[in-house]
């Protein structure tokens, strides 16, 4: 191998070096993040393995600053010769770019102070064998298959696994490091009755190893998934209640996190501009985002620009109190970042919530259904119809038909339509059954009326 | 940058010292046990965005990346690992565990990697990529796009434009002895626009690209035939009705609402789902799926097309492969370990993300052939309908087959007249059922401008579709107006 492609180890020291060096070679300011991390997973099938892959990975990305205009670039190739060409490139495109007034770093008085534990690591993640991996999906499989007759085939069962080394500097002075290790598995059995066949899945994902849900548990709740879908049919189109299932829920925070991103909002590609201190949703509605759960999905210490992270309400009883933003993002909207700062390698800057999450209700799911003559209990979307400039939302829908309270039958190639400034308004009930599954969650809800389109 | 065949496997052999010794040995490791095959996919990628908003291009960006994947097959079994740090020691290691599926010692010992052959196409010959062009040059078509957007149409507010190029490398070195290379351009340029009239906000978007060179966009002025329709389509939404809701006869127009195949006949065609079994469309070859007016093909073979490739991302030469003929379902899309186990041929379907990827069937440029009916007389048919002629993405569930997307630009059929626009309609049907209710197929194919990206199993792979226009009997559209 030739001497000048040795690869470096990352390190903070590397990290200002390399700032040291952009500024060397005519940048003003900038920042660096690289990551690092041992990547895993395995698929089984019908009792046997049938994929499996491992690898380790590093990459680095640079932002540098020529006054008020920037660039950034990346590479996996992380060599001084690499390194230098990295910078070359970046401050010849940074020059090329627009001076843009807002642009730049956050303020050095704002930085994050100290570098709270929110015990992201597990170090099972260095210890648990591959073959107790296999075991987990195997045994979720087989769980799965084994719970019921009409179950007569798998997409498959898997286990994965990644840790890894999260550092960012900046020349405001701010340097920091993070571990974390995530940790997930999940079945999709498939079932058949009358020469139909449905598939559904489920799954359970942490940062912890010992907090995974079992492999029985996850199979029997993807087993009783499926066999619920069978015999599905669609309905006569009308206008009814549809009550989201928390997956589902959670799919509407996760449009309502993308209308509340800085960049959405001041591109005016968001229909929620302007709407700070307004009643944008029902009362029953207060959403969270928390980035500061010890141990959580979406927790971290700083965010990517270095600064604090914190806990906020983003909507209170109805009330929108915060949008998500950077540094950037809010300059132009004249608001200060709410520590939302979110970079992949790679990527340019943006935003992303932390856990974010809605707060849970009074109601048990089984009294939400009840309170549904006719109606629609929703389990799964497809599609992307969802347009956050006007809010206009259609998707693809299955679920289960709600019969005088109860659930009746399995509903598929039904649409749902509506639009979110009015479903967020229409949320009529929240359940009290809200489980932090993923970065974002929710309990089941209820939205009083949408227009279910079949027949 | 390297352009052909050879240069692909010196672009490795010289950057990082890999020669056809050190790739027999990795073979050799990772075939150690037993195995039916092995490979080595080695990758070098460079990216490049440029993007306007607001009047400024405020942001320039730059990827490389560059890895190897070593993958193992035993049976049905995958072994994979990969690593972003290419050297001997670190691929030995990757083979060692790919290979940790297959279980007993082994007695095969691999073919010498022989000479490089030669890609049986040469459907991309570029000889500048788009990244190789001054950056000034591409800074300044961003402007030019945006002052021409705004000039359009006063109610234009905002002008996003993006520019994304990328060359790749890829080698592919297999346990059979052969080795073949490929370099892949392919860029996309894209335009939307925000327009505003009495507080009423709508988005337009269009663009196109493919495996060509910069005089694609600016030759004939093309990105200002993207701005027009982005200005187009976002005026006309100001103006547009709530979608209806409920059954009826759909018109889709010719070129980007080939989506529908993409969704309803593609992926349910895919070899992994076909083999599992898993697929609505499983056991299904020899039968009846669509009307005698239906012939679909996947063609990875259509020269700078965005969804073709001279040689899949396992090293094998793409083709065209007939889907549906007049109805009757003839073939599946296969990668090589599904085509092995299935005992049927090789399509050239076998792609992947990247060298931190498995290799999936995966879909080209799936299009419908041109019908005899006249695109008029099709609308004319129509009582009482939707004619949707642009769509943003679609979804489907492969087991039920159940499928979606979503219209960006359509309107409402009245008496065989278009009527009136209406915005948010998702349409909703059924794969192995929505081809026997296409009653008329027009004469007036047309393929998409380049922008399809298909995401599977987390994987997203550049595509095309292609669509003439047709009419689909009883399909169900998500509205609101019921």
């Amino acid at each position: 191998m030739k001497g000048n492609m040795e690869r470096l180890d990352l390190s903070q020291e590397l990290a200002r070096d390399i700032l040291a060096m952009a500024q060397a070679k005519g940048a003003s300011h900038g920042d660096v993040v690289m990551v690092e991390g041992d990547s895993f997973f395995v698929t089984v099938r019908l009792g046997e393995v049938e994929k499996i892959s491992q690898a380790q990975e590093k990459r680095l990305g640079l932002r540098l600053f020529c006054g008020s205009s920037s660039a950034s670039a990346s590479t996996s190739d992380i060599s001084q010769q690499a390194i230098q060409r990295l910078i070359d490139d970046t401050v010849i495109m940074a020059r090329a770019t627009a001076e843009d007034p807002f642009s730049g770093l956050p303020d050095a008085s704002l930085l994050a102070r100290d570098i709270p534990d929110r015990d992201l690591l597990d170090d099972a993640a260095r210890s648990v064998s591959v073959d107790e991996k296999i075991a987990i999906a195997l045994a979720a499989e087989k769980t799965a298959m084994d719970f019921d007759p009409r179950i007569t085939n798998s997409e498959g069962a898997d286990f994965s696994n990644q840790f890894g080394r999260v550092i960012y500097a900046s020349s405001q002075g701010f340097s920091g490091e993070y571990q974390g290790s995530t940790f997930g598995h999940s079945v999709a059995p498939v079932a058949s009755q009358d020469g139909a066949m449905q598939r559904d899945y489920w799954y359970s994902s942490n940062r912890k190893f010992a907090r995974l849900d079992s492999a029985k548990s996850v199979g029997e709740r993807a087993a009783r998934r499926v066999l619920r879908r069978l015999g599905a049919r669609k309905v006569k189109t009308c206008e009814v209640p549809v009550v989201f299932d928390p997956d589902m829920a959670a799919s509407l925070l996760r449009n309502l996190s993308s209308a509340l991103s800085g960049y959405s909002l001041y591109k005016g590609a968001s229909f929620l501009n302007g709407q700070i201190g307004n009643k944008i949703a029902s009362q029953v509605m207060t959403v969270w985002d928390d980035g500061t759960i010890p141990g959580a999905l979406g927790s971290k210490p700083f965010d990517s620009e270095g600064l604090p992270i914190t806990k906020k309400a983003v909507v209170e009883n109805g009330e929108l109190r915060s949008y998500l933003l950077d540094t950037y993002s809010g300059k132009k909207l004249n608001m200060a970042s709410t520590g939302n700062a979110s970079r992949s390698v790679g990527e340019p800057p943006g935003v992303a919530p932390t856990n974010f999450y809605l707060a849970p209700g009074p109601r048990t799911p089984g009294e939400i259904i009840a309170s549904v003559k006719q109606g629609l209990y929703l389990t799964e979307t497809i599609g992307f119809g969802v347009n956050l400039v006007t809010g206009d939302y259609s998707r693809g829908a299955a679920g289960i038909w709600i019969d005088n309270g109860e659930l009746a039958f399995p509903v598929e190639e039904v649409t749902i339509a509506g639009n979110l400034k009015e479903m967020f308004q229409n949320i009529e009930m929240v359940g009290n059954d809200l489980e932090m599954r993923g970065r974002i969650c929710a309990p089941t809800l209820k939205i009083s009326q949408m227009t279910v389109a079949g027949d | 940058m390297a352009q052909e065949f050879v240069p692909a496997k010196s672009f490795f052999d010289r950057n990082f010292g890999i020669d056809s010794q050190d790739l027999d040995k990795v073979l050799a490791t990772a075939l150690a046990r037993k195995a039916d095959y092995a490979d080595l996919y080695f990758e070098y990628r460079k990216n490049e965005g440029i993007s306007l908003e607001e009047g400024l291009v405020k942001n320039c960006s730059q990827s490389t990346s560059n890895g190897v994947g070593v993958r193992v097959l035993s049976d049905a079994k995958t072994g994979y690992a990969f690593t972003d740090d290419i050297t001997i020691e670190n691929l030995e290691v990757a083979a060692r565990t790919a290979q940790y599926i297959a279980q007993t010692q082994s007695s095969q010992v691999p073919v010498a990697v022989g000479q490089p052959q030669q890609a049986a196409h040469d459907l991309y010959p570029v000889k500048t990529t788009v990244t190789n062009v001054p950056l000034k040059n591409k800074i300044s078509l961003l402007y030019d796009i945006d002052k021409f957007a705004r000039s359009l149409d006063p109610r234009v507010k905002n002008v996003f434009v993006s520019l994304g190029s990328e060359d790749k490398v890829m080698l592919v070195a297999s346990s059979q002895g052969w080795v073949i290379g490929d370099v892949q351009p392919l860029t996309r340029l894209n335009v939307t626009c925000i327009v505003e009239e009495s507080g009423n906000r709508q988005v337009g978007s269009f663009g196109g690209g493919g495996r060509v060179e910069y005089e694609f966009f600016v030759g004939k002025r093309e990105y200002e035939r993207y701005a027009r329709e982005a200005v187009r389509q976002a005026v006309l939404n100001l103006s547009a009705r709530n979608a209806p809701a409920g059954t009826m006869d759909v018109v889709l127009g010719p070129g980007w609402p080939g989506i529908l195949l993409h969704e309803a006949i593609g992926h349910g065609l895919e070899g992994d789902f076909n083999r599992k079994k898993t697929s609505a469309f499983s056991d299904r070859i020899g039968q009846r799926v669509g009307s005698e007016l239906c012939t679909v093909v996947d063609d990875g073979t259509i020269p700078s097309r965005r969804g073709s490739i001279n040689v899949d991302d396992e090293g094998t030469p793409t083709h065209r492969t007939t889907l549906i003929e007049n109805g009757i379902l003839k073939g599946y899309l296969q990668d090589r370990l599904n085509s092995g186990l299935m005992k049927m041929p090789l399509t050239g379907n076998g792609r992947r993300e990247s060298y931190a990827h498995i290799p999936m069937p995966r879909m080209t440029n799936t299009f419908m052939l041109a019908g005899k009916d006249a695109p008029e007389d099709i609308i004319q048919s129509v009582k009482k309908g939707l004619y949707a002629v642009s769509f943003g993405g679609g979804q489907v569930d492969i087991t039920n087959g159940k499928f979606v997307f979503s219209a960006s630009e359509a309107y409402l059929i009245e008496d065989g007249q278009v009527t009136h626009p209406v915005k948010g309609a998702t349409l909703i049907g059924n794969g192995p059922d929505v081809l026997t209710r296409v009653s008329m197929v027009g004469s007036d194919l047309k393929l998409d401008e380049g922008v399809g990206t298909c995401g599977k199993d987390g994987q997203s792979v550049p595509v095309g579709v292609g669509l003439p226009t047709i009419k689909i009997d009883g399909l169900t559209v998500g509205g609101t107006t019921h």
